[in-house]
C-alpha cells in the first residue's frame, strides 16, 4: 500500500526501531529561543554532555526582546536575564545564536524558512509549539518540551510515537478577499481544539496548491489550534521557488538531487489516511473569533453566538465562559464590536506577504480615533524588506506604530500588552484569557481584517472599507 | 525523573474543558531560568478569585487533580507541569490531554490519566460531595480507585516502565549510538547545515 508524505518523512528518519518502545526518530534541524531552553542546556551541565550536532542547531531571540529601543539595556531585569542565559548557554556550548539587533533575528518559525534552513523532508523541531509552521515546506516539524529539547541536544534524535494521519483536504478556489488565516480558522472551528489530536495534518487540494508559502505557513503555523502536533504540506514548484537561490538553500549537484528527493514527497495515490475531512473553499468568507479558545470562531458576517444553542453541556459551558471573559452579548453582530488595538505580526502573520497586504488596505486611509495599531515584523529581514518598499511609510502615515520583531503582542512577554479589559483584533494565533495581557480580549483576524478593524474601529472586512468616505488623497 | 508507582489522594475538581498552558501557567513566569518556584503562577488569573476551587481550603494539601477535556492545549511550555508539580499535584486526570502537554508530564513523572468523562463526572460528584475524599491512581496496577468507582486506564508499557522506574530517557538514547552514528552515515549531502562542522 501507499504511504502519506508525513509517513514518508518519518520513515525516512527512523533511526531505530523496536517492538514496544516508540520510534527513535532522527531530527534534521533544531531550532532554539531563549524561553524554553535554559533548564535544557543545565540538565546538559549538569551531566556533563555536550551538543551532538551543532551544525543542526540554530538560535535566536523572540519571545522577549522589545520592539522599541532595541539599542537600549532591556529594562525588564528578569527577561534581559534570560536574554543573557541564552547568550551564555550558546557561547559556551557553541550554538550559532541571532541576538538582538542582528539582521538574521526575529520569531523563530519566520527565520528557519526565511535562511532556507527548513526543506522538504526534514525533521525540524523547537520548544515551540508554533513549530509546525515548518510543515507549509512538506517537513515534518513539531513542538517540543524543554525535556525533549535537551533530549534532542544531547542525541539529536526524539523517541516519538508513530502518529495518525488526516487529509484536509479543501477544494475549490477561496473567493476573493479569503486569505489563508480565515481558511484555518474556519477549519479548526469545525474541528475543534481536540479534533487533530494525535494527528499529523496534512492540507491538500486545489485551494491549498494555489497558495503562496507565506499563506501555506500561516495554514499550518495553527495546526496546534486544532490540536494537532504537526501540519504538512506536499512541497511543489512554488515551494522549490521560495527556496532557490537562499542562504542555506542547497547549491548545484546538490539542489538537483534535493529536488529530486522533494519531488518524491507526495503522498502515494493509493496511500490511506486516517481520518479525512473535505472543506468546499467557495463557502468561506472572511472568519474571526468570539470566544476564548481558536475553535471559537465565526464568519464576519455572523452574530455572537447563543451559548444555549450548545448541545454539549462542557461546551455549553465554555462558551458561556468565554462571552463573559470577552465582555460579548449572545446575538451581537461581529461586525459591531468596537476594538481598542490591532496588532499585526507573529509567527501566524508577520511575514512580507501579511504586511503587504495589511499595507494595501491603509494606504491613503488613517486609523480610527482611539485605535492602536502595532505592526511587528516577524524578523528583522522582514523589517528591512518592509522599509524598502516603503510599507513602514505607509503604516506610520496612517497612524500606527511601526516596531522592530519579535513575538511582541502575540503573547505579551515583552512590554506589548493590552490593559486590563481592553480588547483587540490580532493576527496572532491565541486568543486564550490573558494571552495578551492580563485581562485582554483577543479576536484572532487576518492581516486584512486587522488593517480594515483599524480603520473602521470596530471587526470588519476590507469590503466593508468605502472608497470615497475613508481614503483621503494621496499626500494628504 | 522522579518515579510513579501508585498515589492517593484527596483531589481538586477543576469544571473547565479547555484549559490552556496559558492559563496553567501566565507567560510572564516563563522568564524563569529554573525547573522550581512555578508554584504561585499556577492558575495565577483565576486565583485571584477567593472562590476558585483551589483557593477553598478544604482543598489545601490536594495532590490529584481532576480537569475537564482538553487539558493543557496551547503553548507547548513544560513550565506548566513543573507549575503543577512545584505546587504539589502527583497527578492530572482528564478524558483528553493535549499531545504535547502530555508528553512533558510523563517526562517529568506527573502521570496524566485518560479516563472516559463519564468516570470524570462520577470522580467530580464524589470530591464535591466530600472533600476528604481519596483518589488512588495505581500505575502497577493501571487503575484509578476511589469510593465508588473504580476504572481501569491505558498507558503504554514504555511509557508505563519509564515512569515506574523513573528512568531518564536521554540515558536510554545514548544507549543506542551505534544506530545514531549509522543513520549520520548515510544522511544526504543536500541536508541543510546550520554551521560548517
Amino acid at each position: 500500500m501507499g504511504r502519506t508524505l508525513a509517513e514518508k518523512v518519518w520513515d525516512d528518519h527512523v533511526v531505530r526501531r523496536a517492538e514496544g518502545e516508540p520510534d527513535l526518530l532522527y531530527i534534521d534541524l533544531h531550532l532554539l529561543h531563549e524561553v524554553t531552553s535554559p533548564q535544557a542546556f543545565d540538565g546538559l551541565r549538569k551531566n556533563g554532555r555536550s551538543v551532538r550536532r551543532l551544525d543542526l542547531t540554530i538560535a535566536t531571540e523572540d519571545h522577549n526582546t522589545p520592539t522599541l529601543d532595541i539599542d537600549k539595556p532591556i529594562a525588564d531585569p528578569v527577561s534581559r536575564a534570560q536574554l543573557e542565559t541564552l547568550r551564555k548557554n550558546c557561547a559556551e556550548f557553541g550554538v550559532r545564536l541571532h541576538p538582538l539587533g542582528d539582521v538574521e533575528q526575529g520569531v523563530v518559525h519566520v527565520v528557519g524558512p526565511q535562511l532556507g534552513l527548513t526543506q522538504p523532508g526534514t525533521t525540524v523541531v523547537c520548544g515551540d509549539s508554533h513549530t509546525s509552521t515548518h510543515g507549509a515546506f512538506g517537513a515534518l516539524a513539531f513542538g517540543i518540551g524543554t525535556s525533549q529539547v535537551e533530549h534532542v541536544l544531547a542525541t539529536q534524535t526524539l523517541p516519538m510515537a508513530r502518529p495518525r494521519t488526516m487529509a484536509i483536504t479543501v477544494d475549490g478556489e477561496l473567493p476573493e478577499g479569503v486569505t489563508a488565516k480565515d481558511l484555518i480558522l474556519a477549519i479548526i472551528a469545525r474541528i475543534g481544539t481536540g479534533g487533530g489530536q494525535g494527528y499529523v495534518l496534512e492540507y491538500r487540494g486545489e485551494a491549498i496548491e494555489k497558495l503562496s508559502m507565506e499563506a501555506r505557513m500561516t495554514i499550518c503555523n495553527m495546526s496546534i489550534e486544532a490540536g494537532a502536533r504537526a501540519g504538512m504540506i506536499a512541497p511543489d514548484e512554488t515551494t522549490f521557488a521560495y527556496l532557490k537561490g537562499r542562504a542555506h538553500a542547497p547549491e548545484g549537484a546538490d539542489w538537483d538531487e534535493a529536488v529530486a528527493y522533494w519531488s518524491t514527497l507526495r503522498t502515494d495515490d493509493d496511500a490511506e489516511f486516517d481520518a479525512e475531512v473535505v472543506i468546499d473553499a467557495a463557502e468561506l468568507s472572511p472568519f474571526v473569533t468570539w470566544g476564548t479558545n481558536p475553535g471559537q470562531g465565526a464568519p464576519l458576517s455572523a452574530s455572537v453566538p447563543d451559548p444555549a444553542s450548545y448541545e454539549d453541556a462542557s461546551e455549553r459551558l465554555a462558551a458561556e465562559k468565554a462571552l463573559e471573559y470577552m465582555g460579548l452579548e449572545a446575538g451581537q453582530p461581529l461586525r459591531s464590536i468596537g476594538v481598542d488595538t490591532v496588532f499585526v505580526g507573529s509567527c501566524t502573520n508577520g511575514r512580507i506577504e501579511d504586511l503587504r497586504a495589511a499595507a494595501d488596505i491603509l494606504r491613503n486611509r488613517k486609523v480610527a480615533d482611539g485605535v492602536r495599531m502595532l505592526v511587528v515584523p516577524g524578523s528583522a529581514r522582514v523589517g528591512l524588506q518592509a522599509v524598502s518598499e516603503g510599507l513602514d511609510v505607509v503604516f506610520k502615515e496612517a497612524g500606527a506604530e511601526w516596531r522592530h520583531a519579535g513575538c511582541s503582542m502575540c503573547l505579551g512577554m515583552n512590554p506589548d500588552q493590552l490593559a486590563p479589559g481592553e480588547r483587540s483584533a490580532s493576527t496572532s494565533n491565541r486568543n486564550f484569557e490573558g494571552r495578551q495581557g492580563k485581562g485582554g480580549r483577543t479576536h484572532l483576524v487576518s492581516p486584512q481584517v486587522a488593517a480594515a478593524t483599524a480603520v473602521l474601529g470596530h471587526l470588519a472586512s476590507p469590503a466593508d472599507l468605502s472608497d470615497a468616505e475613508t481614503r483621503t488623497p494621496a499626500g494628504v | 525523573m522522579e518515579a510513579f508507582t501508585t498515589h492517593t489522594g484527596r483531589a481538586v475538581p477543576l469544571r473547565r474543558s479547555n484549559v490552556d498552558t496559558d492559563q496553567i501557567i501566565p507567560a510572564h513566569w516563563l522568564k524563569k531560568v529554573t525547573r522550581d518556584g512555578f508554584e504561585d503562577g499556577l492558575f495565577e488569573a483565576w486565583r485571584k478569585d477567593a472562590d476558585f476551587v483551589l483557593n477553598r481550603p478544604e482543598r489545601r494539601g490536594a495532590t490529584v487533580l481532576v480537569a475537564g477535556p482538553d487539558f493543557g492545549t496551547g503553548s507547548s511550555r513544560e513550565h506548566a507541569v513543573w507549575a503543577l508539580q512545584n505546587y504539589g499535584f502527583k497527578t492530572v486526570i482528564s478524558s483528553r490531554f493535549a499531545d504535547i502537554f502530555r508528553g512533558n508530564s510523563l517526562k517529568n513523572g506527573l502521570l496524566t490519566v485518560v479516563l472516559e468523562q463519564q468516570t470524570v463526572d462520577a470522580l467530580w460528584d464524589l470530591v464535591e460531595a466530600d472533600p476528604q475524599a481519596e483518589i488512588t491512581v495505581d500505575l502497577v496496577e493501571r487503575e484509578v480507585r476511589a469510593e465508588g468507582v473504580t476504572a481501569s486506564f491505558e498507558l503504554d508499557e514504555n511509557s508505563r516502565w519509564r515512569l515506574l522506574n523513573g528512568l531518564d530517557d536521554i540515558s536510554i538514547t545514548l544507549g543506542n549510538e551505534a544506530d545514531i552514528a549509522a543513520h549520520e552515515e548515510k544522511r544526504p549531502a543536500h541536508k541543510p547545515r546550520t554551521v560548517q562542522a
